[in-house]
């Protein structure tokens, strides 16, 4: 593994979860999702949050990015971003943070895209709505820039196109250029690499840490996958069942697991010997 | 273009055929024209003579032929009962029909399109759930018996118009359209609950898609959510009704201008039915197998601007 520069200590605390606790109230017995959820997020770090699926990693997730529904959920503690509480601050608040400063990308990019609209409106959308002073021929400029920046081949053409000309990998790109146009400070990836093949996964994890290393942009990367943590986070959570099990750098945590729960997690990790 | 091109061409070929099943069809109705113009105690010169004059003695392809032609030319043949040419008997009646059908369909449009659009906005409020109720109501009443309740309440209870009263638009445009309306409504409600359900529907579906989600993330209130992402994805299914919904209209309007006494085409139909007079109530099916097909038409174009994953192939 290489040996990546962890900006923990340097970098100054962007967001703050204290105390998370998501309750769901649409059955018979209230079901807790997330229990006593805390984490620091430094500007310019990695964070990856793992777990398996019911861990209450993608629920965490939500409520960072603001898009938990209103309805049949409880929620208690503070999710502090620029000196607001995201759980409490008004919608209109939230949204003035969503896709300008805290943006999110998907698990499934096969749906994440809307059907009926061309690529470069759907890239350009954050502008539209946080950067109204911007002319449409600046937008279309901006817009070629971060589809050339995550790589994807022939920008001008592909802004034209609708998502169902393209594959996996290159909505994933269109998602992440999307989320990444406005420079936010936080990029959440909810498992963005499951729904794709391996070498599209290491390339969009290669993508991943190019925007981090190039913009600063600090990412909290939701994963299942130990692999793919280890090879891209500074620092990981682990959870299981709503609690966090183990939290701390990631090479310690890889290196040498406290919990039982996480060395079982380390020891399930294929060893490729190259 | 292209695309609009072939659908254009499958549409005349449809259009041909349907020319070819509507004439045989005619044929095999029992009944000689030449006995129902002379009447029984014409003499079988006459009666013959008659059938060479109008070309009911040469080959079906061939009067068949002459007819299509001639109905290209704008020239659907002359009236047997009548004894007038078809195109100026239906000049008066088919605008009409054609009027009532389109002010129904507007109407459909106008009711149907901003309460599913509120509905699927507010879904699970008690205007909502008071909406659902109502529609299911609405959608049992059928034209006819609407349109006479119609006429009672409004015509004859509150004397918003008279009802039997119709206006020729050749007198005033106006008034025209104000006796119209009425109908109208009738014809329009059923279709315009069955809309609204169908849109609320399509909207909440679409509301819980993975897209919906991304829109919110970027910043997104609610209005530009619906607005700029859900409401289009929603409308393509309600396009298809909209279509089916013009042909539906046509039917209504046959059936609700005779409650509503309005001169369209719907009494010189089924006059003209009765009496075998086959130009009328070929052109007149004929025109309307055109009205339905064309509006398929331009409902495949429509689809196809719309949604950009519809293949020409």
């Amino acid at each position: 593994m290489e040996h990546r520069e962890n900006p923990t200590q340097a970098g100054e605390v962007i967001l703050e979860v204290r105390d998370l606790h998501l309750e769901f109230h649409d059955h018979d017995r209230p079901e807790v999702a997330v229990e006593d959820f805390d984490l620091e997020l430094h500007r310019g770090e990695i964070v990856g949050i793992v777990g398996e699926s019911g861990s209450g990693k993608s629920m965490t997730a939500l409520a960072i990015a603001g898009l938990l529904s209103r309805h049949a959920l409880e929620r208690r503690g503070q999710i502090l971003f620029d000196g607001q509480d995201l759980l409490r601050c008004p919608r209109s608040t939230l949204r003035h943070y969503q896709g300008d400063e805290i943006s999110i990308v998907f698990q499934e990019p096969m749906t994440s895209l809307d059907p009926l609209q061309r690529i470069g409106r759907q890239v350009e959308e954050p502008l539209r709505i946080h950067r109204k002073e911007l002319s449409a021929q600046q937008r279309r400029e901006l817009a070629l820039r971060t589809m050339d920046a995550v790589g994807l081949p022939e920008p001008e053409k592909v802004y034209r196109m609708y998502p169902h000309e393209l594959s996996g990998g290159m909505r994933q790109r269109v998602m992440i250029a999307a989320a990444t146009i406005s420079r936010p400070q936080i990029l959440i990836a909810d498992e963005p690499t499951t729904a794709l093949d391996v070498t599209i996964q290491a390339q969009i994890i290669a993508l991943l840490r190019k925007i981090n290393e190039d913009d600063g942009t600090a990412i909290i990367f939701i994963s299942h996958d130990l692999s793919l943590v280890r090879q891209l986070c500074h620092r990981v959570v682990v959870m299981r069942k709503g609690l966090i099990v183990e939290t701390g750098p990631a090479e310690e945590v890889f290196g040498n697991p406290q919990a039982d729960y996480t060395k079982m997690l380390v020891d399930a990790i294929p060893k490729v010997v190259l | 273009m292209r695309y609009v091109l072939k659908k254009t061409v499958t549409t005349l070929a449809t259009l041909l055929v349907v020319s070819v099943v509507l004439f045989a069809s005619f044929q095999l109705i029992s009944g000689d024209p030449a006995t129902r113009m002379l009447g029984t105690g014409a003499t079988p010169e006459r009666l013959e003579a008659l059938r060479a004059q109008l070309g009911l003695n040469d080959p079906l392809p061939v009067q068949y032929v002459r007819w299509l032609v001639s109905y290209l030319h704008g020239d659907p043949g002359i009236s047997y009962v009548y004894k007038q040419p078809v195109s100026t008997l239906l000049a008066s009646k088919i605008p009409v029909t054609l009027a009532l059908a389109l002010l129904s369909f507007a109407l459909m449009c106008a009711i149907g399109l901003p309460v599913g659009l509120y509905t699927a906005k507010h879904a699970g409020s008690a205007l909502d759930h008071a909406v659902l109720v109502l529609n299911q109501v609405i959608m049992a009443i059928p034209p006819f018996f609407s349109g006479i309740l119609i006429s009672w309440v409004f015509g004859m209870m509150l004397r918003l118009f008279s009802p039997g009263g119709y206006v020729p638009y050749t007198r005033s445009v106006a008034g025209f359209l104000g006796y119209l309306v009425y109908p109208a409504i009738a014809i329009a409600l059923p279709r315009a609950a069955q809309l609204s359900k169908l849109l609320r529907g399509s909207i909440l579906e679409e509301a819980g898609k993975d897209y919906t989600r991304t829109a919110y993330s970027r910043g997104n209130d609610t209005n530009g959510v619906l607005y700029g992402h859900i409401l289009k994805n929603a409308l393509l299914p309600t396009l298809t009704f909209l279509g089916m919904s013009l042909a539906n209209m046509l039917a209504g309007s046959l059936v609700v201008e005779r409650v509503f006494n309005i001169p369209g085409i719907s009494n010189t139909l089924l006059a003209s039915i009765g009496n075998r007079d086959y130009p009328v109530v070929l052109a007149t099916v004929m025109w309307i197998a055109v009205f339905v097909i064309v509006s398929n038409l331009v409902v495949d174009i429509l689809y196809r601007a719309l949604d950009p994953r519809v293949d020409v192939e």
